[in-house]
């Protein structure tokens, strides 16, 4: 690597490479006409992790990675890589290299001529022996002679990938690249990319709509909506903690029941919840006060018949009558009817300890009160719910 | 391949991508540059040119030269002495693009839906009479149509023709060599245009109880509209202008607009000759005009 | 026999459009039939009637008189006219598909009209130019030359403008992703992409340059080019070596295209 460092300096003097540089966005920006692609977007991305930008189409993650790749201008803002502004360098002089998503492959070059393509434009000459140790790494040793056209959605994502890490970009872009393949390719390949960003150590940034994707594989998952980062953080905080109604709704499923906070005592929440008084932790809690969102996941509620008592610690609602079963096998999926008019979803594990519920049933619903988060009321319950099963 | 692709859009690389990022660079501008004066100097100021050609005194001659007198006069004259010719023109155009039509629409069909493998085969068979002089094979056609030729005897066999008819020095034999010469220009955007076709539509329609015949009435035919109006423009305009065609197989009573244009020309009477050739312009860009604004600039290219 | 022709029969009623296009291509072929047979004709004559067999034409094609100077005059004109169409037309075509500036509606309409437009009106035009800027006697190949290169133009436009809306065009994005600068960029991916619509186009040019008779005549003047010549000669005895031009003509782009796509399928299996 060291004898590829002083050969990249000499001929690409727009960036020093650092050992390890974080990714720095600062209040970016990006404008089309009178729309609004990025909204002031200021986040940190440390060198060497696996961060996942998360969101549904066209909430500007693509427009932010193109900003930090030098293929789209900023309107404002900045980008650093470590202490050196990026912001207005061209793609060509930026240690950063892109995955596509339709991964871009040269068709009038072979495989291996694709791969060595970003070394000889930096004046390598040799590139032999990188391109046959990069086409291992991808598992696509013999095939260096053939044309991109010839070979299958994977393996033609694969050539992307390997195309991209040749070069040992500081940051490696990831534009949706999995979302072509079919569902078992795409579990191989996500292993792989975690795999291989371990071994290389470099950082990889990482784009996609599928949230089961961004939380399998990333060590930081970033919630992006229409051009706002909504949350940050380690994937279990956000999917156990979600700070906004988009995140609770767009990781996983959350049941969102109104409410109204009766007192705040230091470590916990009382919120009158329907007549009820339901216990919420004050870490989980993302609102100050007045109306809000109680919301707990379905798959921390638990069903009992009418009129059973609980312990202290326990939150419980009363009268919920089921008005759907669905049985999946690993779990069943039950629609709670409650009082107040709500439909509420609890999945419950068939560990086969207890016979299901019928439909008609009367049950309580309960759950442990750390499991619950508590959300502002002025946010939309709806936000990001009709994202999660969309395919593209 | 290359010379299908010239009217067919494109490379055959599919069309999923993003539109391009538009460059608000000058570059568009720059590189627009020389194309763009060459065709303002050699095409729209000749125009200019023969507009105000046509309004010089008809009196003048190249050696006294001419003055600008603003005879709208001329156009009068063009128009009372010349109407037949461009009646006739504007009745051979017409038909000879009916006819291109007719012919060319099955070939285009064929070779967009029926020709698998053969495909390219039969595109390079409707491009390469491209090749060979149209002048030479018009010259053939006085062969074939001639008064001892193998055609002409068949349909004096088949009654088709009296017994002393003849195809050579007629009308018929115009309106075939005008056909015949532009009946790539036909065929090519119908191609174009059928070849855009998702196949799979026209089977929907089958599957939605339509027999052959309706799913082409209704499905086939008004997608392939774009192709049939371009090449139905790119047929008739040349050939309402021609002349070669009256002159190699036809006689005097077939004169067409072309003709005209080029005796006058060839006699030094610039002015008449500027005023039938603006009229046929003009004439030309009203259609064109009206095709526009039906479907827009961008299907023009 | 009689089996053969029903099954024939039936061929022709379940591949309808396929018999009515084949009839069209025969009647395309037709004359081309008659100009390679009357290739080899032995007599010159007005009537245009096959006479009698000989090679004589194809071993010496210049001996009918003037013709093969007119030959090399289209040539020139053609080579030339080509190499300044399709740089200025691939420049257009650039510009059309790749950057977005106003007028682009005038721009489209711009570039088709002189494909659309009768010849004899581009020809009538040209002429009043030239005269009204008093270069009536210098009327030769320069203006023949400056007609060419405008009328093939558009075509060239069009044909590279197809070849370059085809193209991913994300592949350039990619190029400048993976460290080549904007030169870089065209010549090793933008380039070799667009290259073959670059020579259909240039292809078609030198055809469309070649053949030209209408406009020709109108700005040549004293010059003389081979569609000039075959017309002359149209009026009074044709002498068969014309048609050893046309049949040559027909051969010579057959064979660049057979190549073409030779080489064009060799690469893909590479």
């Amino acid at each position: 690597m060291s004898a590829g460092v002083d050969e990249q300096e000499q001929a690409n003097p727009g960036v020093q490479r650092g050992p390890g540089n974080d990714l720095r966005l600062v209040s970016l920006s990006k404008q089309f006409g009178a729309f609004t692609a990025v909204n002031d977007l200021t986040l940190t991305v440390p060198a060497g992790s696996f961060f996942a930008l998360l969101g549904p189409s066209g909430c500007g993650k693509t427009t932010t990675l193109r900003m930090v790749a030098g293929l789209e201008a900023p309107t404002a803002g900045d980008i650093f890589l470590g202490d050196q502004d990026v912001t207005r360098l061209r793609p060509y002089k930026r240690p950063v290299n892109t995955v596509f998503q339709n991964y871009a492959l040269f068709p009038h070059l072979s495989v291996a001529e694709n791969v060595a393509f970003g070394l000889k434009r930096r004046g390598r000459k040799k590139v032999d022996a990188e391109v046959a140790r990069l086409l291992d790494l991808v598992e696509l040793g013999d095939r260096g002679r053939r044309r991109p056209q010839e070979l299958s959605g994977g393996q033609q994502q694969r050539v992307a990938l390997a195309r991209a890490l040749i070069n040992e970009p500081e940051v490696l872009l990831l534009d949706e690249p999995l979302g072509a393949l079919d569902l078992k390719l795409r579990r191989q390949m996500q292993i792989e990319l975690k795999r291989i960003q371990t071994e290389v150590g470099l950082t990889f940034v990482h784009v996609t709509h599928d949230q089961e994707e961004a939380m399998t594989m990333a060590d930081t998952v970033a919630v992006m909506n229409a051009g706002v980062i909504e949350q940050m953080g380690p994937p279990g905080e956000l999917y156990d903690n979600p700070a906004t109604t988009f995140v609770a709704n767009f990781l996983g499923q959350s049941n969102l029941v109104a409410g109204h906070v009766t007192r705040m005592r230091d470590d916990l929440v009382e919120v009158d919840v329907e007549g009820t008084t339901v216990l919420a932790s004050r870490t989980r809690s993302h609102a100050d006060g007045g109306a809000v969102w109680v919301g707990v996941r379905p798959e921390k509620v638990f069903l009992d018949s009418s009129g059973q008592t609980r312990d202290h610690g326990i939150n419980v609602v009363r009268a919920g009558r089921i008005c759907d079963v669905s049985y999946t096998g690993v779990s069943t999926q039950y629609l709670v009817r409650m009082p107040w008019g709500q439909e509420l979803t609890v999945f419950e594990q068939n560990t086969g300890a207890r016979e299901l519920f019928r439909v008609g049933a009367c049950v309580d619903l309960g759950w442990r009160a750390e499991h619950t988060f508590v959300l502002d009321a002025a946010q939309d319950a709806h936000a990001g719910v009709e994202y999660e099963d969309l395919g593209t | 391949m290359t010379a299908p692709a010239l009217f067919p859009g494109g490379g055959g690389a599919d069309d999923q991508q993003q539109p391009p990022p538009p460059r608000r660079s000058r570059t568009g501008y720059l590189l627009l540059l020389p194309g763009t004066l060459w065709l303002l100097l050699f095409f729209m100021v000749p125009l200019v040119t023969l507009v105000s050609t046509s309004l010089y005194d008809p009196a003048g001659t190249l050696e006294t030269g001419y003055q600008l007198t603003f005879a709208f006069g001329n156009y009068v004259d063009a128009i009372d002495d010349y109407a037949t010719e461009f009646t006739r023109s504007l009745l051979y155009g017409g038909l000879a693009t009916l006819f291109a039509l007719l012919l060319g629409y099955p070939l285009a069909y064929a070779i967009a839906f029926r020709a698998g493998r053969w495909k390219y085969v039969m595109l390079l068979l409707v491009i390469a009479p491209f090749f060979t002089s149209f002048l030479i094979r018009t010259l053939s056609w006085k062969m074939l149509l001639a008064d001892q030729g193998v055609i002409v005897e068949v349909l004096r066999f088949l009654h088709i023709l009296g017994d002393d008819g003849r195809l050579l020095a007629t009308a018929p034999a115009v309106v075939l060599g005008l056909t015949y010469n532009f009946l790539p220009f036909m065929v090519l955007p119908l191609y174009a245009s059928l070849d855009k076709i998702d196949v799979r539509l026209i089977e929907a329609a089958g599957d939605l109880y339509a027999s052959p015949p309706q799913a082409f009435r209704r499905v086939t035919l008004p997608l392939s509209m774009p192709g049939v109006v371009a090449g139905t423009l790119l047929t008739f305009i040349p050939a309402a202008g021609d002349y070669i065609n009256v002159e190699l197989l036809g006689t005097p009573q077939q004169t067409m607009i072309g003709n005209r244009i080029q005796s006058l020309f060839g006699a030094g009477s610039y002015p008449a000759a500027a005023a039938l050739s603006v009229t046929l312009m003009l004439l030309i860009l009203a259609m064109v005009m009206l095709y526009i604004r039906r479907a827009g600039t961008d299907e023009l290219l | 026999m009689t089996a053969t022709l029903v099954r024939a029969g039936r061929w022709v009623t379940g591949h309808l459009v396929m018999f009515v296009a084949l009839l069209v291509l025969l009647y395309m072929f037709l004359p081309i039939m008659v100009v390679v047979l009357m290739s080899f004709d032995d007599t010159a004559d007005v009537a245009y009637q096959f006479n009698g067999f000989t090679l004589a034409n194809w071993s010496d094609p210049c001996s009918s008189y003037g013709m093969c100077d007119a030959v090399a005059k289209s040539l020139q004109i053609g080579l030339l006219a080509t190499v300044g169409a399709t740089l200025l037309g691939t420049l257009m075509a650039f510009a059309m598909a790749r950057h977005h500036f106003r007028g682009r509606s005038i721009a489209n309409v711009g570039i088709f009209l002189p494909m659309a437009s009768p010849e004899i009106v581009m020809g009538s035009s040209l002429l009043a130019l030239f005269v009204s800027a008093g270069f009536a006697g210098q009327l030769g190949f320069a203006t023949i030359l400056i007609a060419h290169i405008m009328f093939c133009l558009s075509f060239v436009v069009v044909a590279v403008k197809a070849r370059l809306s085809g193209m991913d065009n994300g592949l350039e994005q990619a190029a400048m992703d993976l460290y080549a600068n904007e030169w870089q960029t065209f010549w090793r991916v933008t380039f070799p992409l667009v290259f073959p619509g670059i020579v259909g186009a240039a292809l078609l040019a030198f055809s469309l340059s070649f053949d030209d008779y209408i406009i020709t005549n109108l700005v040549a003047g004293q010059s003389q080019t081979f569609p000039m010549y075959v017309w002359g000669v149209s009026r009074r005895e044709i002498p068969p070596q014309i048609n050893v031009i046309g049949t040559a003509m027909l051969l010579v782009s057959i064979l660049v295209v057979v190549m073409a796509e030779v080489v064009r399928r060799g690469r893909n299996r590479a």
